[in-house]
């Protein structure tokens, strides 16, 4: 998954929770970058047509920047439930978030015909918990 | 964890070399189940010989694969349960005719590819003194890279054959 999408990825999970524009802050404090980096990716997929910003208020997606975050959520939710499910990684939320940036969604798609994933998926992931719902309280413990 | 991060510790490199491993593992075993699909018209010594050779490449890499996490403490794969869930889920997600099988096969050296393909440049960016000789590691991965590279021209080449 390339950095513009973590970032299309945390836009999405920030407005659900807000109810509205994801400020920059809040961005930043999920990404673990700091405002300027935001800034500066915010400029990039305006120009791509796939956000819009508006000062003061925060970021808010495009309909297209919806369609690609919910499939950047989809890889990373099969790379919890693969390394939950398959590899029984205990912290898997954590090293989800660190193998991301190197698994593409090709990758991603084969992964996924190993793993059962619920049809709703990714409406059910849980942005509070930044995971999963289907996972939620099973972080240190393994299939 | 950063967005900027990439492959920057042994755990890491390790967890990404068992999901290779993985993806080796639904290779072989899809490579397997697909003769079987077959009808008798259609298996011949061309399609067997190129699942067999798919099989053996895979087995081949799964185990280079698997003394370089062993080098790096890592657990091994559970390889028998990965290999029941592909089974299990082949009835579901397996091609239904000839095209398909070789398409499927395609897909799965493909995708290998791409995934080795990221995983070196990954390594390459990182400064990350890793728990195992680098150059050994970029070499290995490097030629299962091209053999798969190799595969896809193998599968391309029997679906052109037959157009």
């Amino acid at each position: 998954m390339n950095t513009a999408d973590q970032y299309l990825k945390a836009i999405y999970l920030v407005q659900k929770m807000e109810n509205g524009p994801a400020s920059t802050g809040a961005l930043a404090d999920r990404l673990e970058v700091s405002p300027a980096s935001v800034n500066e990716m915010i400029g990039k997929l305006q120009e791509r047509g796939l956000a819009d910003h508006e000062k003061y208020k925060g970021v808010t997606l495009t309909d297209e920047g919806i369609e690609q975050a919910r499939e950047a959520l989809q890889t990373y939710c099969i790379i919890e439930r693969f390394l939950h499910n398959v590899l029984e990684v205990e912290e898997f939320p954590s090293e989800a978030k660190a193998l991301e940036s190197v698994i593409d969604e090709t990758v991603a798609e084969r992964l996924d015909t190993i793993i059962d994933r619920e049809p709703q998926c990714p409406d059910c992931f849980d942005a509070e918990a930044d995971m999963c719902a289907e996972l939620v309280g099973s972080e240190g413990e393994a299939d | 964890m950063s967005v900027h991060d990439r492959v920057s510790t042994d755990n890491q490199l390790a967890r990404l070399l068992q999901i290779a491993v993985v993806l080796e593992e639904v290779v072989e075993v899809r490579a397997a189940r697909h003769y079987e699909t077959l009808s008798p018209a259609e298996r011949d010594d061309d399609i067997e010989a190129l699942l067999e050779a798919a099989r053996d490449e895979s087995a081949d890499h799964r185990q280079r694969l698997e003394s370089l996490i062993d080098q790096l403490d890592a657990e091994a794969v559970p390889l028998e349960e990965v290999e029941a869930l592909v089974e299990a889920t082949y009835a579901q997600t397996g091609p239904e005719d000839f095209d398909g099988v070789l398409y499927d096969q395609l897909h799965g050296e493909e995708t290998a590819y791409k995934f080795y393909d990221d995983l070196i440049e990954a390594i390459e960016a990182s400064d990350t003194d890793f728990g195992l000789d680098r150059d050994d590691l970029l070499a290995t991965l490097k030629e299962i890279r091209a053999e798969e590279a190799d595969g896809v021209e193998e599968v391309t080449a029997v679906m052109e054959a037959r157009e």
